[in-house]
């Protein structure tokens, strides 16, 4: 399992925020969601342009084993997806936090994020889930 | 209480992801699914599949009691050691489970029956034997792994002592034979699969099961999990017990139908159910579906027809097809333009004769 970055905020539902230099939020899950799901096969991205809510689903990973939803943790409009995962959707299982990434947002309401937990809560999180 | 197989310690100290798989803690990769499966369909891998039951049945009547019991024909069996694959029907022809029976004396039969059917299988074998005084005994001090892919016949080969070496080389397929491996550890060495590879199905005492799965590591075998065997024997065209038929589905609705005897004046449990059926005609079909496009089809989704719904039973992607394929059950008849529903849109599918894959090779028109 790889370090979770401090810099990143996180929903229950292990998506992770990362705000840029620019003000944008990038989302993507974490790496111990991709573990969870094993080797994903397909990634439905949101398109440029829609609107997303905090909390709402926004995308949808495909592992072999399931499908599952992808929540934005803040709300706004999408202004670039990660057409890499086009072809490629297991660059989320090699690198959740990184080359990995879904989608950017220019967030509507800022405060949003600040309902988010921070890196040390979701670490706690996912090691509750363990036992 | 989840149980646990002898091989438990090993998986985990591979590193492997465990899941609860019919009251058993199993496991379902060790990493990467899909490489797990390439490594059976291109080399060769290995699964403990030591949930799975196994039961003799001893005593005089008991080809007698199989041909009563089992839907195929237990007198296809006629040579030590060949096995069948059946299935046993309840009153109304549904299906109770699927197994295979291997013959190793007039009166000793061997029966592997599904993990997660255990206690019913049980209950029904033994209400169903009492009449012919057969004795129904189940042997939960083995443990078994299968060995699959195109080199997983030589690999095994090479573990085994140099008397029953060649002997096990020119066993048939569908065919078992008793053979000493590593340390002289005595094995029930069959060869049948649930991959659509060439392969091995091996039973050995549980003491041995260690010693087995380190010697064909040693070997090179890769370890596989239970999420590898579900897409190569989907791929292969393989039915799964629960998935793709149960007690509420005849043979004829799961494609099953190559596995029903009707032969003269044997009175099975379930065959006037199932000849009743066959001449009202058969409701449902069971098809194999292709999605071109991206996506990934999954138990439970709505498949529309122009005769009406129906649904998919097993539903994955394929890795050797890089696409998802799946088996579902439509209303009989032309089906027009198929599509399935994934997350309320509407999806092209082609229908398709399957298996989808076999020794490492997509099938024509796949």
């Amino acid at each position: 399992m790889s370090e979770i970055p401090g810099d990143l905020k996180f929903l229950k539902s292990h998506e992770w925020a990362r705000v840029e230099d620019d003000g944008l939020v990038r989302v993507g899950i974490s790496d111990h969601a991709q573990g969870q799901l094993g080797d994903l096969v397909y990634v439905e991205l949101p398109e440029v342009g829609s609107a997303v809510k905090a909390g709402a689903g926004a995308a949808v990973v495909e592992s072999v084993k399931a499908a599952s939803d992808i929540y934005s943790p803040v709300s706004g409009e999408v202004v670039e997806v990660n057409e890499l995962l086009n072809d490629k959707p297991e660059i989320i299982n090699e690198d959740a936090f990184g080359e990995g990434w879904i989608f950017l947002v220019r967030p509507s309401d800022r405060g949003e994020l600040d309902e988010l937990l921070d890196a040390n809560d979701y670490e706690e999180l996912v090691e509750n889930e363990d036992h | 209480m989840t149980e646990k197989t002898v091989l438990n310690a090993t998986h985990r100290a591979l590193g492997a992801r465990m899941v609860d798989f019919g009251g058993w803690d199993m496991p379902i990769n060790y990493g990467s699914q899909i490489e797990e499966h390439h490594a059976v369909r291109r080399d060769a891998g290995m699964f403990d599949v030591s949930h799975m039951t196994v039961i003799d049945l001893h005593g005089a009547r008991t080809r007698e009691f199989l041909r009563h019991l089992l839907a195929n024909s237990v007198d296809k069996l006629k040579v030590h050691g060949k096995a069948l694959y059946s299935c046993m029907l309840n009153e109304q022809g549904g299906v109770v489970d699927d197994l295979i029976v291997y013959y190793l004396g007039e009166e000793f039969f061997r029966l592997v029956v599904n993990a997660g059917t255990r206690a019913k299988d049980l209950a029904w074998i033994e209400q169903q034997a009492a009449p012919f005084e057969v004795q129904v005994k189940e042997r939960p001090e083995f443990a078994m792994i299968a060995v699959q892919g195109p080199n997983a016949r030589a690999k095994v080969l090479g573990l085994l002592h140099d008397v029953d070496r060649p002997r096990i080389e020119k066993l048939g397929k569908f065919s078992a034979a008793a053979a000493q491996g590593p340390h002289g550890m005595p094995l029930f060495v069959a060869r049948t699969g649930y991959t659509g590879e060439d392969g091995f199905e091996i039973i050995v005492p549980a003491e041995h099961a260690v010693a087995l799965w380190e010697a064909l590591a040693a070997a090179g075998v890769a370890p596989a999990g239970l999420g590898a065997r579900d897409t190569l024997r989907l791929e292969a065209g393989m039915n799964l017990y629960g998935q793709d038929m149960d007690e509420s589905v005849l043979p004829w609705e799961a494609n099953l139908g190559w596995t029903i005897a009707l032969d003269e004046g044997r009175a099975f449990i379930g065959r006037a159910a199932l000849e009743q059926q066959k001449a009202a005609g058969v409701p449902r079909v069971m098809v194999g579906l292709v999605l071109d496009d991206k996506g990934v089809l999954r138990h439970g989704q709505k498949v529309l027809t122009a005769n009406g719904e129906g649904e998919i039973l097993s539903g994955s992607f394929a890795p050797t097809l890089n696409k998802a394929v799946a088996f579902a059950r439509i209303p009989a008849g032309e089906p027009g333009d198929v599509r399935v529903d994934i997350r309320g849109r509407e999806v092209p599918v082609r229908l398709v004769k399957y298996p989808f894959v076999r020794d490492g090779k997509p099938c024509a028109g796949i």
